[in-house]
């Protein structure tokens, strides 16, 4: 008796098992892996571009189709998820430095133009960037700069330029830093002129001992925490990436007074869409970036993240210029011209697993000391 | 109440509940800051409602937290159940220790664990993606399972042993003594439980992160991942929601409970009043 009860129980788990693993025949899946908050959803009146891509498809292709869309926080999360093989994404949307430690580990496959016509958009500065030097992997999705945000009401104009605002004595409790090893090193880096991809120890202790200069100014070292920080008003100096600019000046108080400016040498990314080697179906997800790239998705993309964009059908157009206004044109997109050099000078490599090792052991004394 | 301890209450409460209350507050802003409160709107509960990708994160994460904690409650209370038969008490020393495991073990380990066990034994199968809504489900269940064996074991152990005997004595078969005598007076242990496999399932970010499939995400996930970017006043609208649903089931659960304590009270009255009655 007990044992026919437990077969049962058993036999029944195990078709529940097997009956999830087919049965989805009839509808085609794409599975998206892109950042949280990265894609216009809908929201606030926006394009939703997942809805929307699959009543086109339907439309275009006689077909339904079902778009599993997930999201992750950080390039990491998404490397150590599909390096594990638990589960298969068809597109991903990593950053530069990530791109080129996956296609190191072949973990990408190489892209089919003829199903990516659209690819012609994207403006010619963003080709051969040193992750991918032959265009064969990826299409670039966004980009940003590093920039210094501060509030003019408390922070004297005369003060403003270059890195040396962060490091401004008279601000001192007023500055925000980063809150992460790489960024914050490279404040300190860009701002004595040295390599952020060095390898040599030497340099990392100047930068360090850059930082331990300011450390007493600093308020706090943040991550997103920066954002109420500076629209309260609560620190006036901080950097972070342009577009987060715009959302912070959407949400400034009243006595606050946003404002941003580019150093001279700064940190660039570049997030670019791509294939894994592991993706189910590959022409789909070449028709879905395709889609990406084509003019409503791309525009009401760019208008939602607040990040520039490659794609010259964004920022050739006057509807999107006049959504953004011209502050935010000229801060998003300052001289497209010479991208790649600027890119492919400032942008951050993969540092090999000793120098990182080192970087962590010099930010603890940082922290601690 | 001496001052001082009234104090003390006061600002364990203030601790307790100042980010709640906050987070209510600032749900009814109508502009996106957390610092600033511009006016009273209903904005962010509406773009809420529009969300389709968060909404589905919200049944994704009701759907397993309801399943997760039925399965849990089922086997948790069978196993309860033969653990407290065993006669052996080095035996039952072991199980003791062997369901305490997963309950002791950092979340962390347990996710990771189960998450290379699941992409083993899919690799064994040849399956191209291992993790799913099941896998997700297997996992919960397997945190969720020492807590109700914990709620109910102890209630076996309390249950007086002769009363399932009775019934049996006057002609129940050993299942129906089991429905008619051992589940009613377990029921409690079994109900709290259930509850406490919902609200660890509900919450569960970690082991969730590790076990979670392609295109099955739950909220815990999905807000953590919004962290590039910031957190839109959105989630603090479901927050708000989400904490008076809990609010709102918490007290019926407490009112009905405090009816059982009644009659619990009453019944315990009138067995005294007989005794008196008999002793005289």
């Amino acid at each position: 008796m007990k044992k026919t009860v437990s077969l049962l129980v058993a036999a029944a788990i195990l078709c529940a098992l097997l009956l999830s693993g087919c049965g989805s025949s009839k509808t085609l899946t794409l599975n998206v892996y892109n950042w949280g908050e990265y894609i216009s959803d809908g929201s606030e009146d926006s394009f939703d571009t997942i809805r929307e891509f699959e009543t086109w498809y339907e439309a275009t292709y006689g077909q339904k189709l079902k778009v599993n869309y997930d999201t992750y926080a950080s390039n990491e999360d998404m490397y150590s998820k599909i390096a594990s093989g638990a589960v298969s994404y068809d597109v991903i949307i990593p950053s530069d430095y990530m791109i080129a430690r996956m296609i190191a580990e072949d973990m990408l496959q190489p892209l089919n133009f003829d199903n990516i016509p659209n690819y012609e958009y994207i403006d010619e500065s963003f080709r051969g960037l040193f992750y991918d030097p032959d265009d064969t992997y990826t299409v670039p999705y966004t980009y940003g700069v590093v920039g210094i945000i501060y509030n003019a009401n408390t922070v004297d104009a005369a003060d403003v330029g270059d890195w040396d605002l962060l490091w401004n004595a008279k601000y001192a409790g007023d500055i925000l830093q980063f809150n992460n090893s790489r960024d914050a090193f490279a404040t300190a880096q860009y701002k004595l002129g040295l390599d952020v991809n060095d390898t040599s120890r030497a340099s990392w202790d100047a930068a360090l001992a850059e930082l331990k200069t300011q450390a007493p100014l600093v308020k706090s070292y943040v991550m997103d925490e920066i954002y109420n920080m500076m629209e309260s008003g609560e620190a006036s100096i901080g950097a972070y990436y342009a577009g987060d600019y715009f959302t912070m000046l959407d949400a400034q108080a009243d006595n606050v007074d946003l404002q941003f400016y580019y150093p001279e040498r700064t940190n660039y990314f570049v997030d670019a869409m791509c294939i894994p080697a592991s993706a189910q179906n590959k022409e789909l997800a070449e028709i879905f970036i395709n889609y990406m790239l084509s003019e409503e998705p791309a525009i009401a993309n760019a208008e939602y993240i607040y990040y520039a964009s490659p794609n010259s059908l964004v920022y050739e157009s006057e509807d999107y210029a006049e959504e953004l206004g011209e502050e935010a044109m000229e801060i998003l997109y300052p001289g497209i011209d010479d991208f790649s050099k600027l890119f492919n000078a400032y942008a951050y490599r993969n540092l090999d697993s000793e120098t990182l090792d080192y970087v962590n052991t010099l930010w603890e004394e940082l922290k601690i000391g | 109440m001496k001052p001082v301890s009234k104090i003390y209450t006061a600002l364990i409460l203030i601790f307790l509940f100042a980010p709640i209350a906050i987070l209510l507050v600032f749900s009814f802003n109508s502009a996106k800051s957390l610092s600033v409160f511009s006016h009273f709107s209903l904005y962010w509960y509406r773009e809420l409602f529009r969300d389709s990708e968060t909404l589905g994160a919200v049944r994704n994460t009701l759907v397993l937290a309801v399943s997760a904690a039925l399965i849990s409650t089922v086997m948790g209370t069978a196993a309860a159940v033969g653990m407290d038969k065993l006669r052996s008490r080095y035996l039952r020393a072991v199980m003791d220790s062997v369901t305490n495991i997963p309950m002791i073990n950092p979340d962390i380990i347990t996710g990771i664990s189960l998450m290379l066990m699941f992409v083993f034994v899919g690799r064994i199968f040849g399956a191209a993606t291992s993790l799913s809504f099941w896998t997700m489900l297997i996992a919960h269940v397997t945190f969720c399972l020492p807590y109700v064996i914990l709620q109910v074991l102890p209630k076996l152990q309390q249950m007086d042993r002769s009363l399932p005997e009775a019934a049996m004595d006057l002609g129940c078969t050993p299942l129906r003594a089991f429905y008619k005598v051992v589940i009613p007076e377990i029921l409690p242990g079994v109900i709290t439980g259930l509850i406490m496999a919902f609200t660890l399932s509900l919450d569960d970010f970690v082991i969730s992160y590790f076990t979670a499939g392609n295109g099955f995400q739950t909220l815990p996930i999905r807000i953590y991942n919004m962290t590039k970017k910031t957190v839109t006043p959105k989630m603090y609208a479901l927050a708000t929601i989400i904490f008076f649903v809990i609010l709102a089931l918490l007290l019926i659960s407490n009112l009905s409970d405090s009816d059982g304590a009644e009659t619990i009270k009453q019944a315990k009255q009138k067995r005294s009043k007989t005794k008196e009655v008999l002793s005289t």
